[in-house]
């Protein structure tokens, strides 16, 4: 057994080797969670613009979800997503990023998440995921 | 491929050498319809260090990265274009160890909008890891240069 399973979700996605390869790291502040993707070029999906990639910003918004749902149910096991989508409101630019995830609805197996993307202004938000999640029956 | 025209060629080039694709070690493997990329298993791109599972992400970036070029495969020209939503369905966790597919179709181009559906598989289109339907924007009269997803 791995030690990422602590229920901290600063250290799970630590262990993540996808979220180090994006950069991207979670805080807890004022009691609830932050995710932080400061800007490299590995994240460009437009070299022109330039702006990030779609599939960077989804990826971003779907950590966040996990991140909040291992958080909130202090679970041991990381949950499953069933579906996501991912709504692009703005170009994401090349700037650090930040998300945030709130669960809508928890039921027994399936949670219901929402997260939000945001660069220099919370209230200008990137891009918005709505999704389920599988967790282990409690 | 070879009866791709110009500007689609360059697209392709381009869109291989698009910096997250590059990271993940993805690459296209068509320019057609179906657009074909792929993406060979490696440990950066676990989700779940448990099992080995690749991480959602690399699937929604394939997919997203696969629509585009689905896009630009049915315009006359090379326009910018945008991703306005995604959807992912997870069918199955992906399989450690096996490359990763992408292969997307645009089944509709109006004026402003396209639609693109898309399968993630291992090998087997029938067995699909996750499906995608997708919306883009199409910015005609947009700045030119070369259209790689999202705008």
């Amino acid at each position: 057994m791995s030690d990422y399973r602590t229920g901290n979700p600063a250290k799970l996605i630590e262990a993540i080797p996808y979220c180090r390869h994006l950069g991207i790291t979670a805080s807890v502040k004022d009691g609830s969670l932050l995710l932080t993707m400061p800007f490299v070029q590995r994240l460009i999906g437009n070299p022109v613009l330039p702006a990030l990639h779609g599939g960077v910003i989804g990826s971003l918004l779907e950590t966040a979800a996990i991140a909040q749902v291992i958080f909130e149910t202090r679970g041991e096991k990381l949950p499953k997503p069933v579906d996501i989508t991912v709504d692009y409101l703005r170009s994401g630019r090349a700037l650090d990023s930040y998300a945030r995830a709130r669960i809508a609805r928890q039921g027994r197996r399936v949670v219901n998440v929402h997260a939000e993307m945001w660069q220099e202004d919370e209230s200008k938000p990137v891009a918005a995921l709505r999704g389920h999640l599988l967790i282990a029956a409690s | 491929m070879s009866d791709a025209p110009e500007w689609l060629k360059h697209a392709k080039k381009h869109m291989n050498l698009t910096p997250y694709l590059a990271g993940i070690g993805g690459e296209i493997v068509e320019v057609g319809t179906p657009a074909i990329a792929r993406v060979p298993y490696s440990d950066k791109l676990v989700g779940d260090p448990e099992t080995g599972v690749v991480h959602g992400g690399v699937i929604t970036g394939l997919l997203d990265h696969t629509s585009g070029l689905a896009v630009m495969v049915k315009l006359r020209e090379p326009m910018p274009i945008a991703t306005l939503d995604l959807r992912i369905d997870y069918m199955r966790p992906a399989k450690p160890h096996q490359d990763i597919f992408a292969e997307c179709v645009c089944v509709r181009v109006t004026h402003e909008v396209a639609f693109v559906r898309g399968t993630a598989h291992q090998g087997d289109a029938n067995d699909p890891i996750a499906l995608c339907t997708g919306a883009f924007m199409i910015i005609r009269g947009g700045v030119h240069g070369i259209p790689v997803t999202p705008a």
